[in-house]
């Protein structure tokens, strides 16, 4: 299986070829893999504030933008240009970026951006996906070359085994009318499936975060408890969830990587057992909540 | 929405009197009259008819800070309706203390934090580049002191070595930085490769003739206004 990046590569190299519209902006970040003379290319050197000003400057004469580096340096380290040179001039672009929460965990806390989903749900009108496989990213990436939106694209180095074909909230499991929702998104569905494999839970996956399918969940509650898995900053969409069932009494437990400064390096892997995101970390914490049977 | 009205420089004072704003933006607004004049009297091919017209040169006003003079400007060549000009800065006006391109007709980009400007010029004239599109300029206004911030310095590096000559900055310097810019701010620029020039910002044809001219790489005016 071809992993995101690779796959976006691809993508992005088909998408400037395909349409005269599409632009890709780069701060030297993924060059060795994309067609670096091409016209519609734009390394800006590693200079990140001015890769988003130049996708505003882009977008404003009507073309269609893909922006991509590492998470830190694509939505942290540009925030305000993506707040008012996107968002203030009202113009689209896509942004795309790899590293996710610790893809780069040997790197250090310079290369992680757990917090990357929640600063840009402080700004309005972005969708934001978090696919869990590369047909995901595929089918996300299109539905955004077909739009003028502000979309952004958060790859990772960690997938699920199979995609999920549609979009929206889809259900992968029923349990019965009383037991917990867990909510998987993007890349914890793997773990989440294995955690409650033996468990009475409904397991419902999202890979589209903002817009938040608050319908969705509404229609598919039946019980009181929702246990939220996300991989990045506990809690991000907690009050998206809050707010979808503000009508009725719940119970939320939110699962993701904890705010704090690990001071560690190793592997992912290494990343998603200490902040409780593997299967063994999401049963503990199912444990505690709702399902006293996963103890 | 586009008016009829034609009015000249003399007509501009009327016109500010129209606007209120505190102190200190007034002072800003004015450094910036006679260089916003001259483009949009003799420099910019700009149409209040025909705002969005491909063809057109494109004026960015970075330096957001004190607009009165942009907008008397624009009111004066019939882009802003005059009657705008009476509620500057309220709820329910089009006109802020920091232009919003959604709101007035005929502005660029919205503008107020400092620094955003040039790059998203520079992105114009790639996109410019990459589509062919004839002759239009774009046109950069920064201030002295919003040179302190770095993402114009990311935005001058990558222009000068692309050589994007269809881009001009003209610096209002008015010598409100704190530290100065030793050795120059036109110096900064030709070692990036730009064209420079340094004229009197309040000598009309100085200006028209320094903001008029393209070459092969991008060129900076530096015009100078005293405080």
């Amino acid at each position: 299986m071809s992993t995101m990046r690779s796959r976006f590569y691809e993508l992005a190299a088909r998408a400037l070829d395909d349409d005269p519209r599409v632009a890709l902006v780069a701060a030297e970040i993924g060059l060795s893999e994309l067609p670096e003379d091409h016209p519609r290319l734009f390394n800006v050197g590693i200079r990140e504030q001015l890769m988003i000003g130049v996708a505003a400057g882009l977008a404003r004469e009507g073309m269609r933008p893909i922006v991509h580096s590492y998470a830190p340096f694509l939505v942290e380290r540009p925030y305000e240009q993506i707040k008012l040179d996107l968002g203030h001039q009202d113009v689209g672009a896509i942004l795309v970026s790899t590293g996710a929460s610790y893809d780069s965990a040997r790197s250090g806390r310079t290369h992680q951006a757990p917090g990357d989903v929640a600063v840009l749900s402080a700004l309005p009108g972005w969708t934001i996906h978090v696919p869990g496989h590369p047909d995901e990213l595929e089918r996300q990436l299109h539905e955004a070359l077909r739009s003028d939106g502000r979309v952004y694209i958060r790859m990772s180095d960690e997938a699920n085994g199979a995609a999920v074909p549609a979009g929206g909230l889809v259900v992968l499991r029923r349990g019965s009318d009383a037991a917990p929702v867990v909510l998987a998104v993007g890349p914890t569905l793997d773990p989440v499936l294995e955690a409650t494999s033996d468990l009475d839970a409904t397991v419902a996956y999202l890979s589209t975060v903002r817009p938040f399918d608050a319908a969705g969940l509404r229609a598919l509650m039946r019980g009181t408890d929702v246990v939220l898995v996300e991989p990045y900053l506990a809690g991000t969409s907690a009050a998206a969830v809050a707010s979808a069932l503000a009508d009725r009494p719940h119970r939320l437990l939110t699962l993701g990587v904890g705010n704090l400064e690990l001071r560690r390096y190793g592997t992912g892997a290494d990343h998603r057992a200490a902040h409780g995101l593997d299967a063994d970390g999401i049963r503990r914490s199912l444990a505690g909540f709702a399902l006293p049977a996963a103890a | 929405m586009p008016t009829t009205s034609a009015l000249g420089y003399d007509d501009l004072p009327e016109l500010l009197t129209r606007l209120t704003g505190d102190e200190k933006h007034d002072r800003a607004a004015l450094s910036t009259l006679d260089v916003l004049w001259v483009l949009y009297d003799r420099v910019l091919r700009v149409d209040p008819l025909d705002a969005e017209d491909p063809s057109r040169d494109r004026f960015l006003l970075s330096k957001g800070h004190g607009p009165a003079a942009y907008y008397a400007v624009l009111a004066a060549k019939g882009f802003v309706e005059l009657d705008a000009l009476d509620g500057f800065g309220a709820f329910d006006s089009t006109l802020g203390y920091h232009p919003d391109a959604a709101l007035v007709h005929g502005v660029e980009i919205s503008s107020g934090s400092l620094g955003h400007g040039l790059p998203i010029a520079v992105g114009m004239a790639l996109a410019l580049d990459a589509q062919g599109q004839g002759g239009a300029r774009v046109v950069c206004l920064v201030g002295d002191g919003e040179l302190d911030e770095g993402s114009n310095w990311e935005a001058v590096q990558l222009a000068g070595r692309l050589r994007l000559a269809r881009l001009t900055v003209v610096v209002v310097d008015n010598r409100t930085s704190t530290y100065h810019w030793p050795g120059g701010i036109d110096a900064r620029f030709a070692i990036e490769g730009w064209d420079t020039e340094r004229i009197d910002g309040r000598d009309h044809d100085a200006l028209e003739r320094a903001l008029g001219g393209t070459g092969v790489a991008p060129n900076v005016v530096v015009a100078e206004v005293s405080r």
